[in-house]
């Protein structure tokens, strides 16, 4: 596969950032993925963060020559070129979720945006297969690819002070669902039971980068059955 | 067994953090001022990585049931062990029942208590210190209250019961960091003006260029290092709120999100820096101006809440030299308290001889 060489540069004393040129795709972050996996296995290396496009290994400065790092990470750039093409090797994930009602007070709202029936959103949102590029910003928040473009609806105006943990959300042209309460400007469609970051699991996240989820109808609010029989 | 009888407003414990699961989203943590915790831990017998207690305002008191051996580091906080003074950089004999009291900051921000095999909390994710943000780790995840009950447990180092550091040893000092002067960046000279209470000068802290450095306009990149930096109230564990000069960028693009880390400085669409800190989100969008070299992160965390800072802008050599300089420095401490060792071993050993003589 041909690509352009990624930059590669420091981010402080002690990191070292390898990233893609754009545009951002699955593609690419397979690829990012691989290369984070060799760089697990490298001496004096603390630390490997994928991003959205890119990727973030952090060292131990005394013991690591960070020159030598360097060149790794451009060698296993170019010998994981491959792994874009390679077959998906993250796990499949089901999140069951209750869409509408108070478990997804936006669902209307999301519903008059798109111009769809509140539970079109729904059944279009539970229709898709979303992979997971990376993780950040909580424990265990999975930014997801894969929203339907027929979905995307821009952040709330006014972000709620706190979103209720497990609330399942669309923010423009990302969906994703809140590990734990926090304050959050997402269109909240739904809410799952499931528990995405637990400190006392091995591993303590539900969500991997490269795994694979779909998200299943558990129940529908009450306002989305109305609506569905009128 | 320690009873916190006065919790503080914001005491949590920390040892030096859970490496290793930034690509999960879960931060590093750990004690803002490392190098006050390892040295605390090396003057009571401990594991370099036991937890200690850090304390951010007082007045906080502790009362040890069992006779032990403590130390305070960080900033000196007016302590006082059983009624009298101490103070911090030493290692301090307790008696069973007595009462520990830090009264508040005198000039920095943090103190830090380590106590003879560490604060025993159950480790979560390989350490045990507190995240607040999320809610997990230390005593339950949050920070201590009034009437909280602590145990210590068995993190000793190889060696760390040695007899200097029993709980009847005298007590001793060693040299402050603060005092050494590895701790002041050699620098230009600067003529800079006093602050507004007309006693501190602002603590030079010393920064790399950032990868979106040259996307700032060059009155930005100028005011980065020539302004004084204001730590906004609003500073905490999580990242030091900077306020000054507004600082612009040539042109907005956006940046898709990449990892951040503890000393990343970033520069919101405010203008005004954020210096990340121990318990920092693991990812974010804004571009980053500078980062905070690691030898200096420690010092940041002892400014205090509306005190200024500055930049002098570092080189990967002199953030290397500086990281050398710090582990010289703990090597000398493991030396001084070899020496106290081996003082206490001959003074103990010359009173007994006095003694057979006597019998």
């Amino acid at each position: 596969m041909r690509n352009p060489a990624p930059r590669i540069y420091f981010l402080g004393d002690e990191a070292l950032v390898c990233e893609s040129p754009p545009p951002a795709t699955l593609e690419v972050q397979r690829r990012i993925w691989a290369v984070a996996a060799r760089a697990r296995g490298w001496d004096a290396v603390r630390e490997v963060v994928p991003g959205m496009n890119n990727l973030t290994i952090t060292f131990d400065a005394l013991a690591a020559d960070a020159a030598a790092l360097a060149a790794a990470l451009e060698a296993a750039w170019h010998e994981a070129g491959g792994a874009a093409q390679a077959a998906p090797e993250g796990r499949e994930v089901e999140i069951p979720v209750s869409y509408g009602g108070a478990a997804g007070p936006d669902l209307a709202a999301v519903a008059r945006h798109t111009g769809l029936a509140a539970a079109d959103v729904a059944a279009r949102h539970a229709a898709g297969v979303y992979t997971v590029f990376f993780l950040g910003f909580q424990p265990g928040f999975a930014y997801l690819g894969g929203l339907d473009a027929a979905l995307r609806t821009p952040r709330r105006r006014e972000p709620r002070l706190a979103v209720p943990a497990g609330s399942v959300g669309i923010g423009g042209e990302q969906t994703g669902i809140y590990p734990a309460q926090a304050p959050g400007g997402w269109q909240l469609i739904g809410r799952t039971a499931l528990a995405l970051f637990d400190p006392a699991r091995n591993p303590p996240t539900l969500l991997m980068p490269g795994d694979r989820v779909r998200f299943v109808i558990e129940s529908i609010g009450a306002d989305l059955i109305e609506e569905t029989h009128a | 067994m320690i009873e916190v009888l006065r919790a503080g407003l914001l005491t949590t414990v920390q040892d030096l953090g859970r490496p290793g699961l930034r690509h999960l989203g879960v931060a590093t943590g750990g004690a803002l001022d490392t190098l006050a915790l390892e040295v605390g831990n090396r003057l009571v017998g401990n594991r370099h990585d036991a937890a200690g207690l850090e304390i951010t305002f007082g007045p906080v008191a502790l009362r040890f049931a069992r006779a032990t051996r403590v130390a305070i580091t960080g900033t000196e906080f007016g302590a006082t062990l059983g009624g009298k003074p101490v103070w911090s950089w030493w290692s301090l004999p307790v008696a069973a029942g007595e009462e520990l009291v830090l009264t508040g900051a005198k000039r920095g921000m943090r103190a830090y208590v380590c106590v003879a095999g560490g604060i025993d909390v159950l480790p979560m994710l390989g350490s045990r210190s507190t995240d607040l943000a999320a809610g997990f780790g230390g005593l339950a995840g949050r920070a201590l209250k009034d009437g909280d009950r602590l145990a210590t447990g068995a993190s000793f180092a190889a060696g760390g019961e040695r007899a200097s550091l029993a709980p009847g040893a005298p007590a001793f000092g060693v040299k402050a960091p603060a005092l050494c002067s590895f701790v002041y960046p050699d620098e230009p000279h600067h003529r800079r003006g006093r602050h507004p209470d007309g006693v501190l000068w602002a603590v030079p802290v010393r920064v790399l260029r950032g990868p979106e450095y040259d996307s700032f306009t060059p009155a930005a990149q100028r005011a980065f290092w020539s302004d004084e930096w204001q730590v906004t109230p609003n500073s905490n564990r999580m990242g030091y709120r900077l306020e000054g000069t507004a600082l612009a960028r040539e042109a907005r693009t956006d940046l898709l999100s990449h990892a951040v880390l503890p000393g990343t400085v970033q520069v919101p669409p405010n203008g005004q820096p954020i210096v990340l800190m121990s318990d920092a989100q693991t990812t974010g969008g804004y571009p980053k101006i500078g980062a905070v070299i690691r030898a200096d992160l420690w010092k940041l965390a002892q400014v205090r809440l509306a005190a200024g800072v500055r930049f002098v802008e570092a080189t990967p050599a002199v953030a290397r030299h500086a990281l050398q300089e710090e582990r010289a420095y703990l090597r000398q401490i493991d030396t001084a308290i070899a020496m106290q060792n081996e003082r206490h071993e001959r003074l103990r050993a010359r009173s007994a001889a006095a003694q057979g003589r006597g019998a």
